[in-house]
């Protein structure tokens, strides 16, 4: 019993990053309609650089916390004004194989400059664990867990009563009509990137603070399809939701599979296969815009 | 002084559905394949490898512009059917069947599959349907890596060399026949699947489903048909594949291998069959152009070797973004655009 314990709290912390990076996914999708697959490499990139700038340029963590936001804002500029702009209104098909391409870009990238071993970052938070329910859970468990729900909170009240914000739920609900309200489409795409990059980075560091990162980072931008599927592909709530469950849920299939029949690494579909049968039963998950189709 | 037709003109329906429309057309293509065929007597064998999987990687790319190009399902797991195939047809050549039977035995396995998968293509559209490929993928990538007893899991699994009729394929050059009569009758299939019945009722479904629907096409069937077909021909390639290595492991069929198909087909031309060889000699050749490109400046940047396969990564995805941005159609439009401009020089109007 003691063992699922354990496994389910691990899950909810992996689950509370994929509900980051989910909700980096979920506001490119409200307000752009594109489909991100380089989620998972922005998550990569903004780990990369926070470790450059603290171990290679040994700033202090808070610095290079926030120069790394700033760095992912700027890549999420430049790359929504060269890349996704001029696919606007392009078919599905050509807007997944772009974003494919830049996460291609971005391996690129980060693989040149810092190769690909596992790199560490040094302690920032204290090492003992704490006893939670006489289950030990290490500081940086709790930090995660909690920085991610704090961010969920300040997105929320964001998105409910700040301007910029109900301009973007405006955008996401009908553009020309939010056009014609004089909201500027083109300002929203930009920063609905650069909401889902700082999100992302923010995921990234705290990645890798826990386990330190490699390339395979990259990875989880997959992870965030599960979770956004259960979720409803374009609601914030489900986002969060959704990346708690699919963490858990992963990895007592994990713990379970290995404990009952022996088999290793099922981590890596027992989300896919609910994915899949999400997708059979309830396509547009818990949350999410039923599209009603007359036939 | 004989008198020319200045252009095609069709007196029946049929001429005009053709796939070779001109004598000339038909003279060009026998003499390019008459080169071809004379490739492996005077290249070196590692000039006939990159052509063999340049070959290979042409019947994967016609099979996914089938389904995705003329059907419009998009398809993220084609590198995993690719895998099916591969590893149906090494198990049943492994159990002692002959080389062709255990090669359709690969594509009807590939086909199953594909079509088991293809299923929730009846209700899923766009990116869903995008997201339950890529489930297929990486489901199918899992038991690939964990059925270790029909698979050899992360060893891999040994494939004899293909024997027809007591013949062994067991070179390059030798191979590469074999290699080259299944691909054509590959490519042939696809080009002659387009002007059916069942090809205009895939364009259809790719145009508007609704209204393909209004005008009696079965969506459920005729998607399924594409999804069969086309896991069928990848099966074959995968078949090919693993009988051209000799050994299959996992990692030859992740995602990466999906993708690059379908960088094959957006880089060649969507729905255009002569794209998808376009884009899969593109796509081949990139990796090699850079390798080449790389070792001739090596003597003036020694550590150039170490970023050799992150650059790989870089110049795929900076060239898919710039075709999709610069030239959304592909090589095939740029093809089409050469030929006008030749027909009509040195009057360009």
């Amino acid at each position: 019993m003691e063992y699922y314990l354990q496994l389910i709290i691990n899950g909810l912390v992996v689950g509370s990053i994929y509900s980051l990076v989910a909700l980096g996914f979920v506001v490119i999708f409200k307000a752009t309609k594109v489909v991100n697959f380089a989620q998972g490499e922005l998550v990569m990139v903004g780990a990369y650089v926070c470790f450059a700038m603290t171990v290679q340029y040994q700033l202090p963590f808070l610095v290079s916390f926030l120069l790394t936001l700033a760095f992912a804002t700027v890549l999420a500029i430049v790359v929504e004004r060269l890349i996704l702009r001029p696919l606007i209104g392009e078919p599905i098909i050509s807007v997944i194989m772009v974003t494919i391409g830049l996460s291609s870009m971005l391996k690129c990238f980060v693989q040149t400059i810092w190769g690909t071993q596992i790199r560490v970052y040094p302690a920032i938070l204290p090492q003992e664990p704490f006893m939670v329910l006489g289950l030990p859970i290490a500081p940086v468990y709790l930090a995660a867990f909690g920085l991610s729900l704090l961010l969920f909170a300040v997105f929320s009240v964001f998105f409910k009563y700040s301007s910029v914000g109900i301009a973007m739920r405006a955008t996401a609900f009908d553009q020309q009509a939010a056009q014609s309200m004089g909201i500027g489409i083109k300002s929203i795409f930009a920063l609905s990137w650069c909401i889902a990059a700082v999100v992302s980075s923010i995921g990234g560091i705290i990645l890798g603070n826990i386990n330190g990162i490699n390339v395979q980072l990259g990875h989880l931008g997959l992870k965030v399809f599960p979770a956004v599927i259960l979720g409803g592909l374009d609601s914030l709530l489900g986002a969060a939701l959704g990346g708690l469950i699919i963490g858990v849920l992963e990895n007592i299939c994990e713990g379970a599979a290995k404990d009952l029949f022996g088999l290793g690494g099922f981590k890596e579909v027992a989300s896919f296969i609910v994915l899949v049968i999400i997708l059979m039963v309830k396509p547009y998950g818990l949350f999410g815009t039923k599209e009603i189709e007359r036939v | 002084m004989s008198m020319h037709k200045c252009g095609l003109f069709y007196t029946s329906y049929r001429a005009e559905d053709g796939l070779f429309r001109s004598k000339f057309q038909k003279s060009c293509l026998a003499i390019f394949f008459a080169v071809l065929l004379a490739c492996p007597q005077f290249l070196n064998s590692y000039v006939v490898s990159i052509l063999n999987l340049i070959l290979i990687a042409v019947i994967g790319a016609v099979s996914l512009n089938l389904l995705t190009g003329i059907c419009g399902q998009m398809s993220l797991g084609h590198g995993a059917f690719v895998g099916m195939g591969a590893y149906g047809a090494a198990i049943l050549s492994n159990l002692g069947l002959p080389f062709f039977p255990a090669l359709l035995g690969g594509g009807f396995v590939a086909a199953l599959v594909g079509m088991v998968f293809g299923i929730p293509s009846l209700r899923l559209k766009g990116i869903y349907l995008a997201i339950s490929t890529l489930a297929a993928q990486l489901i199918l990538e899992y038991v690939f890596l964990h059925a270790s007893g029909l698979t050899g899991g992360a060893n891999g699994l040994p494939v004899n060399a293909p024997h027809v009729l007591g013949y062994a394929f067991d070179s390059d050059a030798r191979i590469f026949y074999l290699i080259l009569f299944v691909t054509t009758l590959c490519v042939l299939a696809v080009s002659n699947v387009a002007r059916t019945r069942p090809g205009r009722a895939f364009v259809a479904i790719r145009d508007y489903y609704q209204s393909a629907e209004n005008v009696g096409v079965n969506l459920f069937a005729f998607k399924l048909q594409a999804f069969g077909l086309s896991s069928f021909l990848a099966g074959i390639a995968g078949g090919l594949w693993a009988h051209y290595t000799m050994y299959i492991t996992p990692e030859q069929f992740s995602m990466g291998l999906s993708i690059s198909y379908l960088a094959m087909i957006i880089i060649g031309g969507m729905g255009s069959v002569l794209g998808s060889i376009f884009g899969a000699v593109f796509i081949t050749l990139l990796p090699e152009l850079l390798n080449l490109i790389i070792s001739s400046l090596g003597g003036m940047a020694p550590d150039l070797s170490a970023v050799i396969v992150p650059m790989k990564e870089g110049v795929f995805g900076l060239m898919l973004v710039l075709f999709l941005i610069f030239e959304p159609e592909g090589l095939a439009r740029k093809w089409r655009l050469t030929k006008a401009y030749w027909k009509l020089y040195p009057f360009a109007y």
